[in-house]
């Protein structure tokens, strides 16, 4: 049985051009996909952990190197750095995926109905996203946060959310729209299907791959975004650990205490290129081409 | 014609989210920019140049009125004027960016034409690899690091915070104290533009002029030069387009490290000290000018290649 397939499918390779459906996933996906679960894991579970108290001051072991009772080594306060990195993956991960999903939630639904719909609709909402593209994100995030004040997470979610929406409509429409003019869309319409169904069932499962991979590099670029606000100091206020306000602090301490700088940026570049590997290979495994993102 | 249009569309939605940021503060802008014992004189000053007493819509016109003349308003801090805050701090920000962009484009273009040579090959596989590295590592990351090691444990002179000093001064040192910011920068840089000109590189190589090339027996570094990298620059300067506004934002952060007073570090200073004015002042000259810049670099990439136009 399981031979069958290749008498019946003959192989249309021609002229040297690759025609595998897409590349296999390979070891370092699953070893990426077990980093980001055990990020999510420590995210979720830092309470019941047997992690020491991140706010928990000791002034007799202020900037101490890694060792048995603090594995990474304390800050310039005393606190454990270790409790700090896995409490402060909270707020990268909450950022990353809130706003993301703000993003999808209004980006997406629009530029799906943009692209099936096409005519003045599409044509006044596609300039209106690129007027807002042109206002470079991170300066406009950082614009409207130092005057929102007091900041707040939940404030900062909504900016980058905000913010991510322009980005989230162009990559759907763009996906949606070569989808939109296929055979079988086509033939979907000529059988009286409503619109409802040939988005929910003709366009949404053909674009998935390319949401799915946008998505994932879209919660790493969030979180490159919060973590440099969390640098310039305008995030969430201390003491809460956040990995870039974790490097913030670091930076009166540098000649003193290496450790406080190099374990957050260790765990922030790590998870970046976990989500930015599984992205990649989404996108190669359901053989997009690099161009549509 | 039509991008004009856009241009000047795109610098009105800005001006019009510049002004409104003032609303954004909670309470009395007034009160908030001038503090509890704000003399009436400052009040009054502030007042013409928002045009606090009038309903909001014309509040704009006013403040728009200003900002056509030059005058951005009064740093409370400082008591200069934004503007020529403004305008000390920039030429910082535009050397560092300038040094940037030169050592990138010298890294990316001979390695993706490298690349580009042999796709999937042993140089190609290596370089592939370590840009999808460098691409996950934040600036403020990277200039940590730089800082950390060459500053502080190898203890190279004139690198490390608070050593800026300005190109009239000494010139020298001035490129010293900017190495590492500029070098940060050049990395987040040399990664995008070694993967955009890689693949174009790619695509053009396997077009019909360039098996005619090879036919004609031309030397493999004529090809390249002459016939591939020309008509994939496009795609190279369009990238660098897209990537000022990134630019623009890692400075700020390498700036806010090392205490060089370009626009940047006068930005969260402005921010901490709730400067207001000075933070309006210094987001609306940067949004307009990526945007100009942007404009700019379409009408460069219009002459390199004058299809794009006609689509």
């Amino acid at each position: 049985m399981s031979s069958s397939p290749n008498l019946i499918v003959p192989n249309v390779s021609t002229l040297g051009v690759k025609e595998e459906p897409g590349q296999p996933l390979g070891l370092f996906f699953w070893i990426c996909v077990f980093w980001i679960g055990l990020n999510l894991f420590g995210a979720i579970f830092a309470n019941v952990l047997p992690l020491q108290n991140p706010l928990y001051e000791n002034f007799n072991a202020i900037n101490a190197a890694p060792g048995l009772h603090h594995l990474f080594g304390t800050d310039d306060l005393g606190r454990d750095i270790l409790a700090r990195v896995v409490y402060g993956s909270r707020v990268s991960i909450t950022v990353g995926l809130g706003s993301i999903l703000i993003g999808y939630g209004i980006g997406a639904p629009l530029g799906m109905l943009a692209a099936y719909r096409r005519g003045r609709f599409d044509a006044i909402l596609t300039t209106v996203m690129y007027l807002l593209l042109a206002f470079p994100a991170i300066i406009a995030t950082i614009a409207v946060l130092s005057f929102w004040t007091p900041r707040s997470l939940l404030k900062i979610i909504v900016v980058i959310g905000i913010a991510s929406i322009p980005l989230v409509y162009r990559v759907i429409r763009t996906a949606t729209l070569s989808v939109a003019t296929k055979d079988y869309v086509i033939a979907a319409k000529v059988q009286g299907a409503t619109d409802r169904r040939i988005l929910m069932k003709e366009l949404l499962p053909n674009i998935a791959p390319i949401a799915l991979s946008f998505f994932l590099i879209g919660v790493a670029t969030i979180i490159v975004l919060e973590g440099a606000l969390a640098f310039l100091g305008l995030s969430v206020n201390p003491p809460t650990p956040s990995w870039g306000n974790m490097i913030n602090e670091a930076r009166t301490v540098l000649s003193q205490n290496i450790w406080l700088a190099l374990f957050p940026s260790l765990a922030l570049c790590l998870f970046l290129i976990a989500l930015n590997f599984i992205g990649d290979r989404v996108r190669a495994h359901f053989d997009v081409a690099e161009n549509k993102l | 014609m039509k991008r004009l249009v856009l241009l000047v569309g795109i610098v009105f939605v800005i001006s019009v989210g510049s002004f409104y940021l003032i609303h954004l503060l909670p309470g009395n802008p007034a009160t908030v920019i001038l503090g509890f014992g704000a003399t009436p004189e400052a009040k009054a000053i502030l007042y013409k140049q928002l045009g606090l007493s009038k309903p909001i819509y014309l509040q704009y016109f006013v403040w728009l009125g200003n900002i056509v003349h030059g005058n951005l308003g009064i740093s409370f801090i400082s008591q200069t004027t934004v503007s020529s805050v403004i305008r000390s701090a920039l030429p910082i920000d535009g050397e560092i960016i300038i040094i940037s962009q030169i050592l990138a484009f010298a890294a990316a273009i001979p390695t993706a034409m490298r690349s580009a040579r042999k796709p999937d090959g042993i140089v190609d596989r290596i370089l592939g690899a370590g840009s999808f590295t460098l691409l996950s590592i934040p600036p403020y990351i990277l200039i940590v690091v730089l800082v950390l090691f060459i500053s502080i444990k190898l203890g190279v002179s004139g690198t490390g915070p608070s050593a800026y000093v300005s190109f009239g001064t000494d010139w020298i040192t001035n490129l010293e104290s900017l190495s590492l910011p500029a070098f940060t920068l050049a990395t987040g840089s040399f990664v995008v533009y070694y993967r955009v000109l890689r693949s174009d590189l790619i695509a053009t190589l396997q077009e019909e002029f360039i098996t005619m090339a090879r036919s004609k027996g031309l030397s493999q570094r004529r090809i390249m030069w002459r016939h591939a990298f020309r008509p994939s620059s496009v795609a190279l300067l369009g990238a660098a387009s897209v990537n000022i506004g990134g630019l623009l934002a890692a400075g700020f952060i390498v700036q806010y490290l090392l205490q060089i007073p370009g626009l940047g570090y006068t930005l969260i200073l402005a921010i901490n000290e709730s400067d207001f004015l000075v933070v309006q002042g210094i987001v609306l000259t940067v949004s307009v000018l990526v945007v100009v810049i942007n404009f700019f670099f379409d009408f460069i990439i219009n002459m390199v290649d004058p299809r794009i136009s006609r689509e």
